[in-house]
């Protein structure tokens, strides 16, 4: 590939089935579904060389590479912040396909983050430490405190913005009923065929009191997503409809971390997605009127409508407003997480996510926005918006 | 001289469950200042900027010249919540955990104590006070301000 400037798509997604319990180890998960994405783009897995994972990936790059019998790898990444480098993966991937230094870059997360391990529990009795750039840091000033889960994080970190607007837990419920009703037609979802009501989500426990019952927490779960990055030009000769990646970008301001996120000004706000939506409508010249809809990393239910304002689809205060009147639903003004969310359909880190926006702009999502242009995938600290060709 | 009593020894004190706090190069004076019930802060020696987390450079004037001093102890209830599942480790009853607003501008996780559960607010005036953990260290908790 010639060292100008290359337009990047998306040419192919694989997965794994979602579950509690894979059978198999991780490494098996990676390639699974790293395969299922080049059969999806109608690639060799040999002619991969380009890598791309999160630095909390556990699975190696040579040891993928030696499943998929990659030939020559010319470029790996990984990308730090636990599942906000969700959305980062395809921004390095369309940066080196732009760049002219890869044809085909594979991006792979895969997990047994149920039956392995458990981001959920207290640290004492799990793998998970401190270790610089897996978002970690957490540990350091919250552990001692009680403050041992993904949830008490985010709950903390939530708290005053639904404090300020008078958000109770019972607003939240209407994401998670929409998410499961989603997901309750989505045959990939963990739960497909089990909607949930309000009263469900009112009377499940409570994970941090006032504020997150268990149904506004994301799954744990096992599986793997892939996604087969290349160029535009490339990808029109493949097997799908290419899917452009019209902008993509990172943000992280100052005093900005992920999760444990108490330090910059306002906590009633989340930067680094302003940041992120800043980058993105000036990259591309487009608006929040100009997506069709939105997957939005959904780790826990107040961060849909704290990102939710800071893409600018709600005014600061009026997400929880714009879910209950409908907004997220198929015929509001943004479907989103339209596979289930991380609540769902299944907590893969953030990349089936992403998979459900190349869904939705192929037409091939079990619940298809009719007539989509541009949808933005978002996982906070990163994000891009990816298009019809 | 000591006069003999019919009362029992007072029982031992029960044994700390509250996990250390993992140590840093960077953040070891803080704690080390937690163990003797002082609760510190890094001040630039430069510029005079406050900083937290405790970092190796100032942001603002780039020196490494880091100085530590006490802080008032004094702050508000910025955000807080109360963890009921899992339960959280080495806490017989669950905390209140939150983020401190400190008076010197800065922010700190910790708990408020002393307080019910039906009896925290926002803002809420705090204080800082010291609570045992396994390994004879001590953490900075808050508890309410004095009036």
């Amino acid at each position: 590939m010639a060292r100008t400037f290359t337009e990047a798509a998306i040419a192919g997604i694989g997965q794994t089935e979602f579950s509690k319990a894979s059978g198999r180890s991780e490494l098996q998960l990676a390639a699974e579904c790293a395969k299922a994405a080049c059969d999806d783009a109608g690639i060799s897995p040999h002619d991969i060389d380009g890598m791309i994972t999160f630095t909390i990936d556990n699975s190696d790059e040579v040891n993928l590479a030696r499943c998929l019998g990659v030939k020559d790898l010319a470029y790996t990444t990984r990308i730090p912040g636990g599942g906000a480098a969700a959305a980062a993966t395809i921004y390095q991937a369309m940066a080196m396909v732009n760049a002219g230094l890869c044809n085909n870059v594979l991006i792979w997360r895969a997990m047994n983050e149920r039956s392995q391990y458990r981001f959920g529990q207290n640290p004492q009795a799990q793998q998970m430490s401190y270790q610089s750039g897996n978002g970690t840091g957490s540990l350091l000033w919250c552990v001692p405190y009680g403050a041992m889960t993904p949830a008490s994080w985010g709950a903390l970190q939530a708290q005053r913005y639904m404090h300020k607007y008078g958000v109770t837990n019972r607003d939240l419920g209407y994401i998670a009923v929409q998410q499961r009703q989603y997901a309750a037609n989505n045959p990939n979802a963990w739960f497909y065929g089990k909607p949930i009501t309000l009263e469900d989500h009112q009377n499940s426990k409570w994970i941090q009191e006032p504020w997150l019952r268990l149904l506004d927490c994301c799954q744990e779960s096992d599986g793997g997503v892939a996604i087969l990055v290349t160029s535009l030009e490339r990808a029109r000769d493949l097997k799908q409809k290419p899917v452009r990646i019209l902008g993509a970008t990172q943000s992280i301001p100052y005093n900005v971390e992920v999760i444990s996120n108490y330090y910059h000004d306002d906590l009633t706000v989340m930067p680094e997605a302003q940041g992120v939506a800043k980058r993105l409508w000036k990259q591309t010249g487009l608006r929040p009127s100009d997506m069709q809809a939105a997957m939005i990393y959904d780790a826990f239910t107040p961060h849909v409508l704290l990102q939710l304002e800071a893409f600018g689809f709600c005014k600061p205060g009026e997400a929880a407003g714009f879910v209950k009147s409908g907004g997220m639903a198929l015929d509001g003004a943004l479907p989103t997480n339209t596979h289930g969310g991380l609540t769902g359909e299944a907590y893969i880190h953030g990349m089936n996510s992403m998979a459900e926006g190349v869904r939705q702009i192929r037409g091939t999502s079990p619940n298809q926005v009719q007539r989509v242009q541009n949808v933005l995938v978002s996982s906070g600290m990163a994000g891009a918006i990816l298009a019809k060709d | 001289m000591t006069t003999p009593t019919d009362t029992p020894a007072a029982p031992a004190a029960p044994k700390p469950t509250r996990i250390a706090p993992i140590v840093t190069l960077d953040a070891k004076s803080f704690w080390e200042a937690a163990d003797q019930e002082k609760f510190i802060g890094q001040k630039c020696g430069d510029c005079g900027l406050f900083t937290f987390p405790p970092r190796p450079m100032c942001p603002k004037c780039f020196s490494l010249k880091r100085e530590d001093v006490e802080l008032s102890g004094k702050g508000t209830v910025h955000a807080w919540t109360i963890p009921r599942h899992p339960h959280p480790f080495g806490f017989r009853e669950s905390p209140i955990v939150a983020v401190i607003q400190l008076e010197e501008g800065t922010r700190i996780v910790s708990n408020v104590v002393g307080v019910a559960y039906d009896q925290i607010q926002q803002d809420m005036a705090v204080e800082v006070a010291f609570e045992p953990t396994m390994n004879n260290h001590k953490v900075p908790v808050f508890k309410p301000a004095a009036k």
